[in-house]
Order: structure tokens, then C-alpha cells, then sequence
């Protein structure tokens, strides 16, 4: 690890967690114009940011010290996540460390902690929330372990950085089984990040809600860090989803001239994803809260596969 | 691996996810719609095999696919549902993510048992001996878990375009006179299935095959 590797690191963080509400917006504003709404402009995930740093916080009388300090844990743990994430470069320091396995582990660490926070006060709503969010996460975190896999098997490492490697600067080859778990990816991606067939992320009615519940009762710097958590966890799950599938523009070990161009195209699939992701969200109704369970494991289904098809082929060819 | 093996390999691989999709379906009219991309995917990657093998007898078969299996058959389905009048949700014996569960068995199953085989077999096809072996039981777990006469029939087609996905991915298609054979039994096959649709409801007033237990009673 050297400085110019550690500057790279630090110029990620700060891209990942200035631009996440950026991303937020674009799908927002997206989003309203397929519905013929006129839409806020992209800039009103940082509005609503500013907005609620400046309210002052009301917290329960039983709240407990967990309450508090969730909100922290779980953006510094967004933040890890995404910076353990090869965005526009490989050559990370943070990256080479951990693998996708430990960045499932992260995810896992703020969602047990937004489940506890949300079951904390006792309020019913929290404690709704809470077990509807781990109904769902965990029939997702299979699906997701098992995309990873499949990618991991094509380049036959579990690093991220690797695997970006292996995909982006080797030879193109058709790989079926990245279609699969493309697929699959996509819709973890849905209910993971509460989005449309699994939760509404705009309501707050109490029959479809799932993520809104358990933070019914945070405010303003808490709820602000939360808000702001769920759009670098946005964010983090599209540039895995590039990192496995689209690698392609990230910039390459020591190619330090190739990060202009990384930084173009990673703007472009950001808006081509944003566009996508308010495109599915406007055509898709929402899912009954128990057909989330067929609808993940579809997805799983689609993971296994994808690394099912990948061991036909290489043990035949 | 080449382009044009890399191109039937995604073939494959879609044809396995439209048999899973046909699987997970709940409404008719889709399931015909689906059958109809099943053929027209068998058709598409027939020609690449044609095209990539130099067997000119394939391009007949694809074509052949094309007609009978994309544009004749779900046409004639389409009518049946309409003359019938039976637009209902279908309905299974074991719930739909359970099926699936066993719809990943199955295709472990399958591709395990086409290893040995495939290893034998010289075309450039070989990797896909298991999706089509998987496609087959798939389709003939479809035909035993639906409770309707028209989901079951329609498994027996998609299990048929296993075969034939089979046949061209082991030897590179199976002689003409065998394909041509096979197309018409189909042909007719569906006429008949058409024909006994009417007379089941005519007989039960519904198209539900448990009715049709009763006759061994008697």
C-alpha cells in the first residue's frame, strides 16, 4: 500500500458517499417522469439531507444507548461496504483485504443492527418492520452468496478485485451462467434495497411497509444518517452489480491515466441503471408480502442455475 | 470455445430458464406465450447448430420448428382457450416454490446424468446434452403436477421440444424422415388433444382430469 494507492481509496469514499443521494434523485426523478409527475429535481436527496441535520432529535424515553448509536453504525458500515467496492478502480487498498463473503457480512452487520434499533422502543410498527425485513433478507442472502459464487467460479477467486480483473481485461467469452445470476442479482438488488415488488419505498402505509417501519421512529440526524445509508447501500448494490457484470471502463492495477475515462463511464451506467431501476419500479406492481418468498427464491433458483450451467460447461469442455 | 458454440450454449441456457418460467407460471395465456419462445429459441439455436455444422437437413427441422411450433401451435391453443372459455388461473398439486425446489433436483440430476454421455459425444454441442435432458424432466414434472388438461398437454409439447433439443445437440439432429415423422404425430397429436378438450367438458363439465378417475370404477 502505497500513497497514490491510498489517495485512490480516500477519492473513492468521498465520490461514493457525495454521489449516492445524486443516485437517489436520478431514480426519483426518473421515477416521476415515466408517471407523469413533475419531479423534484435531482438535488432533493441532499434538500431532505440538510433539512433534518438542522431539526433537533426527539428520542424515546426507554430508548436504549442501541437506538442512538445504530444510525452511526449503520452508515459507517454503507460506507465500508461500498468502499470495499472496485467503483472506478482496482487497485484499492481495502479491496485486496476483504472478499464479497465479508461484504456480505457487512451487510448482515447493519441490517441486525437496524432489526435490533427497530425492535428497541417496542413500539408495534417497529417490531413489524423488523421481522418483515429479516423475512425478506434472509431468503435474499442465499441468492446473493450464490451469485457471487458463480462469478467467483468464472475467475476463481472470491476478491472482488479479482474478479473484475479476470472479467473486464481477460478475453470476452459468452458466459450463460453471468446471465443467470445477472438476473438474480437484480432482484436481491429489489429487495434488498426496498424497492418496488417487495417494499414501497414512498409510503407509509402499515400493510405494505417494510424498511419505512422500522425507522418510523428516528429523526432528524438519525433519521438523516439512516436516509442517507439506504442511498450509499443503493449505490454500493449497482456498482457490485458493474463490478460483476459491466466491468468494463474500471480502471485496471497502476493504469492511473484510465480513471478519467472510468469516471465517465461510471456516470453513464449509473444513469443507465437509475433509468432502469425507476423503469422496473414504474411497469411492476407491489408483491403481496408473502409472495416475496417465491419472488427471492426465484431468484435464488436463478443463482443456482447460473452456477449450475457454468459446472456443466467446464466439466465437459 | 468458438463464437457459434458460445451462442448455443446461451441458447440452452434460456431454454432451461423458460422451462423453469413455464414451471412457475400461474396464468394460462402465458404459459402458451412462453411455450411459443421455447420453440422459437429451439428454432434459432437449431440454425446456428445448421449453420455452424454444415447439415443442411437442420435448416428444414429449424424451419419446420418455426412453423409448427411458434406461429401453428400456440395459434391453435389461443383458440381452444377462447372456444373453451377457459381463462382460469392454473392450478397445481404442490405450491409453486416447492416445484421449484424440486425443479433444481431435477436439473442436478439431469446434468449429472448427461456427464458420461456428453463425454462420449464429438459435436460442439455436447455441453448442452444436460440442459436439454433437464428441459425433458422439467416438462414432465409440469405434466404431473398440473391438475388441467390443457397445462399437461402443453408440458407434453415443451417436453417434446426436449427431445428435439436433445437429438440436435448429441448427433446433430436425428435423420429426416424421423423428424418429419415426429413434426406430424405432434401435428396430430395436438388435433386430438383439441378434440378430446371438448369432449372432457362435454362429458364433466370441466376440464379437471381427477373426473376422469372415476371411470375406472365402472
Amino acid at each position: 500500500m502505497n500513497t497514490s494507492t491510498l489517495s485512490l481509496q480516500l477519492l473513492q469514499n468521498m465520490l461514493v458517499v457525495l454521489a449516492a443521494p445524486l443516485l437517489l434523485g436520478w431514480v426519483n426523478t426518473c421515477r416521476a417522469w415515466m408517471q407523469s409527475r413533475s419531479a423534484a429535481g435531482i438535488f432533493q436527496p441532499y434538500r431532505n439531507l440538510a433539512k433534518l441535520f438542522q431539526k433537533d432529535a426527539v428520542l424515546a424515553h426507554n430508548a436504549s444507548p442501541l437506538f442512538r448509536y445504530t444510525p452511526y453504525i449503520l452508515f459507517v458500515s454503507m460506507w465500508l461496504a461500498a468502499a470495499m467496492v472496485p467503483v472506478i478502480a482496482v487497485d484499492l487498498p481495502l479491496s485486496t483485504v476483504v472478499d464479497v463473503i465479508a461484504l456480505v457480512g457487512v451487510f448482515a452487520l447493519a441490517r441486525v443492527f437496524i432489526a435490533l434499533a427497530a425492535m428497541d422502543v417496542g413500539t408495534s410498527f417497529g417490531t413489524l418492520g423488523a421481522r418483515r425485513e429479516m423475512l425478506v433478507s434472509f431468503l435474499a442472502e442465499p441468492a446473493l452468496m450464490m451469485v457471487f459464487f458463480t462469478a467467483a467460479a468464472i475467475s476463481h477467486s472470491t476478491s472482488l478485485t479479482t474478479i473484475v480483473g479476470v472479467l473486464a481485461h481477460k478475453e470476452f467469452v459468452l458466459h450463460p451462467s453471468l446471465a443467470f445470476a445477472a438476473i438474480a442479482f437484480i432482484m436481491v438488488l429489489l429487495a434488498e434495497n426496498a424497492r418496488i415488488p417487495v417494499d414501497n419505498p414512498s409510503t407509509h402505509l402499515e400493510l405494505t411497509m417494510i424498511h419505512e417501519a422500522m425507522i418510523l421512529e428516528y429523526s432528524a440526524r438519525h433519521l438523516a444518517l439512516i436516509e442517507w445509508a439506504s442511498a450509499i447501500k443503493l449505490f454500493a448494490y449497482i456498482t457490485i452489480g458493474f463490478a460483476l457484470f459491466l466491468p468494463w471502463g474500471i480502471a485496471g492495477v497502476g493504469e492511473w491515466n484510465a480513471l478519467p475515462l472510468a469516471l465517465v463511464l461510471l456516470v453513464i451506467k449509473l444513469a443507465a441503471a437509475g433509468f432502469g431501476l425507476a423503469l422496473l419500479e414504474s411497469v411492476s406492481a407491489k408483491l403481496r408480502i408473502f409472495r416475496a418468498p417465491e419472488f427471492l427464491g426465484t431468484a435464488f433458483l436463478l443463482a443456482v442455475l447460473g452456477i449450475l450451467t457454468h459446472f456443466l460447461r467446464t466439466s465437459v469442455a | 470455445m468458438n463464437m457459434q458454440g458460445q451462442l448455443i450454449d446461451l441458447f440452452a441456457s434460456l431454454l432451461l430458464l423458460i422451462s423453469f418460467a413455464m414451471l412457475a407460471q400461474r396464468r394460462i395465456l402465458r404459459l402458451i406465450n412462453l411455450f411459443a419462445w421455447q420453440g422459437l429459441i429451439l428454432s434459432v439455436s437449431t440454425l446456428v447448430v445448421a449453420w455452424s455444422s454444415h447439415q443442411h437437413h437442420l435448416y428444414y427441422s429449424a424451419g419446420l420448428t418455426l412453423l409448427l411450433k411458434v406461429i401453428f401451435l400456440p395459434w391453435l391453443l389461443h383458440r381452444l382457450i377462447r372456444k373453451l372459455d377457459i381463462k382460469w388461473d392454473v392450478e397445481t398439486l404442490i405450491n409453486i416454490p416447492t416445484t421449484m425446489l424440486i425443479g433444481i433436483g431435477l436439473v442436478v440430476f439431469a446434468f449429472n446424468l448427461a456427464l458420461p454421455i456428453s463425454a462420449l459425444s464429438a459435436t460442439i454441442t455436447k455441453s448442452t446434452l444436460g440442459i436439454a435432458l433437464a428441459t425433458v424432466l422439467l416438462s414432465f414434472m409440469m405434466m404431473i403436477t398440473r391438475r388441467k388438461a390443457v397445462p399437461q398437454v402443453i408440458g407434453f409439447l415443451a417436453m417434446e421440444n426436449g427431445l428435439f433439443f436433445a437429438a440436435t445437440s448429441a448427433t446433430y439432429g436425428m435423420p429426416m424422415v424421423v423428424e418429419l415423422g415426429i413434426a406430424l404425430d405432434v401435428l396430430v397429436g395436438s388435433f386430438i388433444f383439441g378434440i378430446f378438450f371438448f369432449h372432457i367438458r362435454e362429458t364433466f363439465d370441466s376440464l379437471d382430469i381427477k373426473h376422469m378417475e372415476k371411470l375406472k370404477e365402472d
